[in-house]
């Protein structure tokens, strides 16, 4: 590499992109190294995913080797760190621990891979021992410039979890923290009230979920979406099951979906990644569970795959809305 | 009397039988997994749910049907889904109306004083003492050993047998007489008395036949019923099938202890992280056989085994590496048994030439009638 270029990060727009970015962004960036995303998901990319991942994974999944290959010529590093756990309470699916190896074994001719392992069981501390990790592998041996870094990490995700806490959504929140004009449509009182959950890389890639988002924004609808609530109150909400689920997302999926019921949305729809293990279970458990008690919430699963059509989804989604507003007119 | 009801797994079932009738509980035995258990299973899982999954849905239906009170069953530390098989079940089937208590009894290591209020709640139940209690499962895991010991020998022989299929006849034989045989003198016995019988199948021991190992996801290994007689097929076509995972050293291994540590570390280069269920050790195993000299490997899984997938992901890369064969199969609701049989005639083809191949190149000849290291234990 020629000297005084920076060092270029590849990091692709799936999978944790939309739960962690800020925080990477804001380290690479500090310690001045620039950080690429792959562009936004198109046909090609999914398609170069769906031809070169294990053809028995989940979409997300296939998803990411397609934004893998879409970056790996314009980088010198790609950045896929073994996610296990983010704190003490779950793991994460068994094909985020696996990921950086699944890559590395399906696709060829990749760049090197920062491949850390992210478990706060065996190395507490959040992301800091992963960043310390990165600073010995980068070569970056003075303490503190890691440390301010790292700091630098916390305060933009911090300041990207207020956003979504105020009611942005991912793409949205990044859009205001690069400093473009967002607005944020305002919550009317009249309109339904309607949980969108799913897994953030399902439910927010605009191309695999057929735009699930933009369909709803235009019918009079508040939405709800599990990134609005803080991640420690979902968890409080999942305590009375008996067993909890392993998995990170999982967790959060199930705690908004008992969140938004306590708090009276008027519908819940959940969106799952066609063949995603964790979702087969998930998605049952809310269905038994959202139609007991003495407050049934009416609910819509929606799985989507690389087949589905985007006419279909828009004729489910307005069904689904059309009877809720029939439901609150009956009472 | 209350009535009590298991996961059936393989050939467990007789060792569990006993265990719950020596505790002084009427046994609902499952019934072996069949079509109808299947569509059962099928009807009220979720659609995406693992194979071991419907069929256990099913079993329990069944024994539900037949008056079964409590259900008895494991959990697991994740993240497969298998851990959370107890939770999901016991909503479905309390949301179709049957009422029942279910016991899920995680791994020791994971919770202690969970564990021990479970198995406090079932010595209470069965009204036992502790002391008895604790030589009713000694029994009954030796009969999981007895069980075990003969599935490994009839592995073993069946790819010698003249007449097809007449080592299988012998091994159910044997089942019964475990299944008969209750304190410890007569488990003595029926040990004699099965390799004796496994013994007098008439044999043509100047074969060579293929060596190939067995890897993948526990229940689909185990039950016949969903890997559609996977060994038997191969024992059949002349293939020696050897599997590392038995029901009694997974117990020993990862239930009660940390896992196997050598074949983490065998998985290491290509898969250095736990990814929940087999998924590891199918890796690590797989190299095992590579390293060992095996022709070829079957890797079994379930459609939509989490750790498989990862598992399934990396065997490709191995299988360049190491150059040895491998053969996915995945098993669901629609796999057919035609199918099956076909993809294994002709990967058992593949692996002669293969080995044909290799000694006209003059790697050297194999010696006759060697037998698997792995599988004697």
């Amino acid at each position: 590499m020629e000297r005084g270029r920076k060092l270029r990060i590849g990091f692709p727009r799936a999978l944790f992109y939309y739960s962690y970015f800020p925080f990477w962004q804001g380290f690479f960036n500090r310690l001045g190294m620039e950080v690429v995303v792959s562009p936004p998901t198109t046909k090609g990319i999914l398609d170069d995913g769906t031809r070169e991942a294990e053809a028995e994974a989940c979409i997300p999944v296939k998803l990411y080797h397609g934004h893998v290959l879409a970056l790996k010529d314009k980088v010198d590093l790609l950045f896929i760190p073994r996610l296990v756990r983010i704190d003490r309470r779950s793991t994460f699916c068994p094909k985020f621990l696996g990921l950086p190896d699944m890559v590395r074994a399906s696709l060829p001719d990749l760049p090197p891979i920062l491949d850390l392992k992210v478990d706060e069981r065996t190395s507490p501390g959040e992301w800091w021992p992963t960043c310390r990790a990165i600073g010995e592998l980068l070569g970056i041996d003075s303490f503190l410039r890691l440390w301010s870094a790292y700091r630098e990490g916390k305060q933009h995700q911090k300041a990207y979890e207020k956003l979504l806490y105020k009611g942005y959504l991912p793409e949205e929140a990044l859009a205001a923290l690069r400093g473009e004009e967002v607005e944020v449509p305002p919550r009317i009182k009249e309109n339904l009230n309607l949980a969108v959950l799913g897994y953030p890389y399902q439910v927010y890639d605009g191309y695999i979920s057929w735009d699930i988002i933009g369909k709803l924004r235009k019918m009079p609808i508040n939405l709800w979406t599990m990134e609005m609530v803080p991640p420690s109150k979902l968890y409080r909400f999942c305590k009375h099951l008996p067993k909890q689920p392993f998995w990170h997302y999982s967790v959060l999926v199930l705690g908004a979906a008992y969140y938004y019921q306590q708090q009276g949305v008027d519908g819940v729809i959940h969106v799952a990644a066609f063949a995603c293990g964790p979702d087969a279970m998930v998605n049952k458990i809310m269905e038994i569970d959202l139609s007991q008690g003495s407050n049934p919430t009416p609910f819509m699963s929606l799985s989507v795959d690389e087949q589905t059509g985007d006419a279909g989804v828009a004729t489910r989604l307005e069904a689904f809305v059309d009877m809720l507003l029939q439901r609150r007119r009956k009472g | 009397m209350r009535k009590v009801t298991f996961p059936h797994m393989g050939y467990s079932h007789i060792a569990f039988k006993q265990l719950i009738e020596d505790m002084g509980f009427e046994a609902i035995t499952p019934c072996h997994p069949n079509r109808y258990t299947l569509d059962l299973g099928v009807r009220y899982s979720p659609e995406h749910a693992c194979i071991p999954f419907k069929i256990l849905m099913g079993n329990y239906i069944e024994a539900l049907e037949r008056g079964a009170e409590i259900i008895i069953t494991s959990g697991g530390v994740g993240p497969c889904r298998a851990g959370l098989y107890g939770m999901t079940h016991e909503k479905i089937l309390k949301s179709l109306g049957y009422d029942f208590r279910i016991v899920v009894f995680d791994p020791p290591l994971v919770n202690l004083w969970d564990f021990y209020w479970k198995l406090r709640f079932m010595v209470r139940e069965a009204r036992l003492s502790w002391r008895a209690f604790i030589d009713v499962i000694k029994r009954a895991w030796d009969k999981l050993k007895l069980l075990d010991e003969m599935e490994i020998k009839a592995i073993n022989l069946r790819p010698y047998e003249v007449e097809k299929g007449s080592t299988t006849r012998a091994f159910h034989q044997c089942l019964q007489i475990i299944d008969r045989a209750r304190t410890r003198k007569e488990m003595e016995e029926a040990r004699r008395e099965c390799h004796r019988i496994l013994e007098k199948v008439p044999k043509d021991r100047s074969r060579r036949p293929l060596k190939v190992g067995l890897v993948g996801e526990i229940y689909c290994l185990l039950e016949p019923f969903i890997n559609l007689e996977v060994e038997r097929t191969l024992g059949e076509l002349g293939a020696l099938a050897c599997r590392g995972v038995f029901l009694t050293g997974y117990t020993q291994t990862d239930v009660l202890g940390k896992g196997n540590h050598n074949v983490r570390l065998l998985a290491a280069p290509y898969l250095n992280q736990f990814v929940g269920g087999h998924g590891q050790n199918s890796v690590g195993e797989t190299i095992f056989y590579a390293k060992k000299g095996f022709d070829g490997v079957i890797h079994v899984a379930p459609f939509g085994c989490l750790p498989e997938i990862v598992a399934k992901g990396v065997l490709p890369k191995i299988s360049r590496d190491l150059d040895i064969p491998i053969l996915t199969l995945t098993l669901d609701e629609q796999t057919g048994r035609a199918g099956v049989q076909t993809r294994l005639e002709a990967f058992v083809d593949l692996l002669y030439q293969k080995r044909r191949a290799k000694e006209v190149k003059g790697f050297g000849t194999l010696l006759p009638g060697y037998r698997c290291g792995l599988c004697q234990h």
